[in-house]
């Protein structure tokens, strides 16, 4: 029994590292293909990756431990939030060791250590780039915290498992509060991994970065560990959605035979929202910096929202 | 839990949520546009509630509804903008996220209220009469908060859509001839509001409201 939930959070885990260069190949594809470019490919992320970890680090003198550890910590962090979630299977070997609180709490840790780290060395761009990090975390975690309370009242737990258990066992039914957790998880995501109205992933020396700010000091294997625990973030993000709203397709049972089904229905599951992500961005402009707390405290109006609508129609 | 019932809830909160977006929105373009989509919902909502029952009378008032509130009335409140030359409602005083909040209130208020008569189960349209009372006073919220003329018969304009809501909500829709009167009432109105609005600026050459407290001689 215990061999057996081993080799799922083994699969799983090794699933969401190597996947996740992928997915973020997969949205800059499509969009170079919806701004009617060509495109470098599916496999780019891949490239670079090797690149940076072939290359050697530069780290400043001034640098302190936590500068080179902070990587590594931030890595860590994505891939125990990775093996957390029942995207997959329920049947984890992890996934009752936390619940959607101290996931929550996980993301957290991750972001404290990257700005302290960017902090760390005391420039200029650093500093401004820890303290965009922390807005823009300190108002998108109580959102998602709100978001992740609907599903909870529903199945009447905050663990993972039981809420996705409870959501499939429901079928296809479109509960008002849960669309507006949906809309409100879009919103907190695009936040939360730096994306299009809250942040522009393509720009690398702009006065507005907030991403790019932080790892300007990283440069070898570190950068290569950051930007793939970003792709990493990413796609748990994409799986904690795909569990809680579309959790159709998850395989409850013992056995290993349902597993390549759910594999394939993520997979799809993950190529369709990074379209959405690309359609989205293509479509919006970036926010300016001080707009971003309204864009937050609308993601966060709807989750609150969701969750007094359910309390009114007691479903 | 019928596929019917969900869909008339589903659209009931939609419903909210266009009025809190329309709360929280300055440019009156986009105003009115959610206006208009706020109508298309009241409208579809009615058609359901229709279907539900079965009455001949609720889809003549969906017909009427969606006639008036997605293609009259914003096409009206279009024009009065373009002539008007008005674009954007003043910032307020009160930011954004705070609106948002109050607005937040209001809804814990109403639903609070509405708790009472919303027993699950009671009756398909029961449990909206709260989301009709929120809109309510989102709607008068709107009303107050708001610096311009035009956003404000906006607004109120909503407070009719919540009302026409509540209506159709806790009665299945009013008799047919309180219905037209209603109808043309908005009408009439709009274009004695829009009459009215050139002369304020001629007076007091701003649509804005407190410019016009400072005349009370």
């Amino acid at each position: 029994m215990i061999a057996h939930l081993l080799v799922r959070q083994t699969i799983q885990i090794l699933f969401v590292i190597a996947m996740a260069p992928l997915l973020a190949g997969w949205i800059r594809q499509c969009r170079a293909w919806l701004s009617n470019r060509s495109g470098a490919g599916l496999l780019q992320p891949y490239r670079e990756l090797f690149k940076l970890l072939r290359k050697q680090p530069v780290v400043a003198e001034e640098a302190s431990m936590l500068f080179v550890a902070t990587p590594y910590v931030v890595f860590a962090a994505m891939v125990v939030a990775g093996a957390m979630i029942p995207m997959i299977t329920t049947r984890l070997l992890l996934a009752g060791a936390a619940d959607a609180v101290a996931l929550a709490g996980v993301f957290t840790m991750a972001r404290i250590f990257a700005a302290l780290a960017a902090m760390d060395l005391g420039t200029a761009f650093g500093s401004m780039g820890a303290r965009r990090t922390m807005l823009v975390g300190f108002l998108a975690e109580p959102a998602l915290l709100m978001v992740l309370f609907t599903p909870a009242l529903i199945s009447g737990s905050t663990s993972l498992v039981v809420i996705v258990h409870d959501l499939a066992r429901h079928g296809v039914i479109l509960y008002p509060s849960m669309v507006f957790a949906a809309a409100a998880y879009v919103m907190v995501t695009l936040a939360e991994n730096a994306r299009l109205p809250v942040d522009n992933p393509d720009t690398h020396l702009e006065l507005t970065m907030i991403h790019e700010a932080l790892n300007l000091e990283y440069s070898g294997r570190y950068l290569a560990l950051i930007e793939w625990s970003a792709a990493i973030k990413l796609l748990v993000y994409i799986g904690i959605g795909a569990a809680l709203f579309l959790p159709w397709g998850i395989t409850q049972g013992p056995g290993l035979a349902g597993l390549p089904m759910a594999y394939a229905l993520l997979v799809a599951k993950l190529a369709a929202a990074g379209t959405g992500l690309a359609a989205i961005e293509t479509l919006s402009a970036k926010l300016r910096l001080f707009r971003v707390p309204e864009f937050l405290g609308t993601a966060f109006l709807l989750a609150v929202l969701g969750l007094l609508v359910r309390y009114l129609f007691g479903h | 839990m019928t596929t019917l019932a969900s869909a008339i809830h589903l659209l009931a909160a939609l419903f909210l949520l266009a009025a809190f977006a329309m709360l929280s929105q300055r440019r009156l373009a986009n105003l009115i546009t959610l206006y208009a989509w706020q109508g298309a919902i009241l409208a579809s909502c009615i058609a359901l509630a229709a279907y539900a029952t079965g009455s001949a009378h609720l889809y003549a008032s969906a017909l009427l509804n969606a006639l008036l509130k997605i293609l009259l009335v914003p096409a009206l409140l279009r024009s009065l903008a373009r002539r008007l030359d008005v674009q954007w409602d003043r910032e307020s005083l009160v930011q954004i996220p705070t609106v948002m909040l109050i607005g937040l209130g209001l809804v814990i208020f109403a639903f609070n209220a509405a708790l009472p008569i919303a027993v699950p189960g009671a009756a398909i349209n029961h449990a909206t009469v709260g989301i009709a009372l929120a809109a309510l006073l989102l709607s008068l919220l709107m009303m107050i908060l708001r610096a311009t003329a035009l956003s404000q018969v906006i607004g109120f304009l909503a407070l009719e859509n919540s009302l026409i809501f509540a209506a159709t909500s806790v009665t299945y829709g009013m008799p047919m001839v309180i219905e037209f009167g209603i109808a043309l009432d908005v009408i009439v109105g709009i274009f004695i509001l829009g009459v009215f609005f050139f002369h304020i600026r001629e007076q007091f050459d701003s649509l804005n409201i407190d410019r016009i407290e400072g005349h009370h001689e």
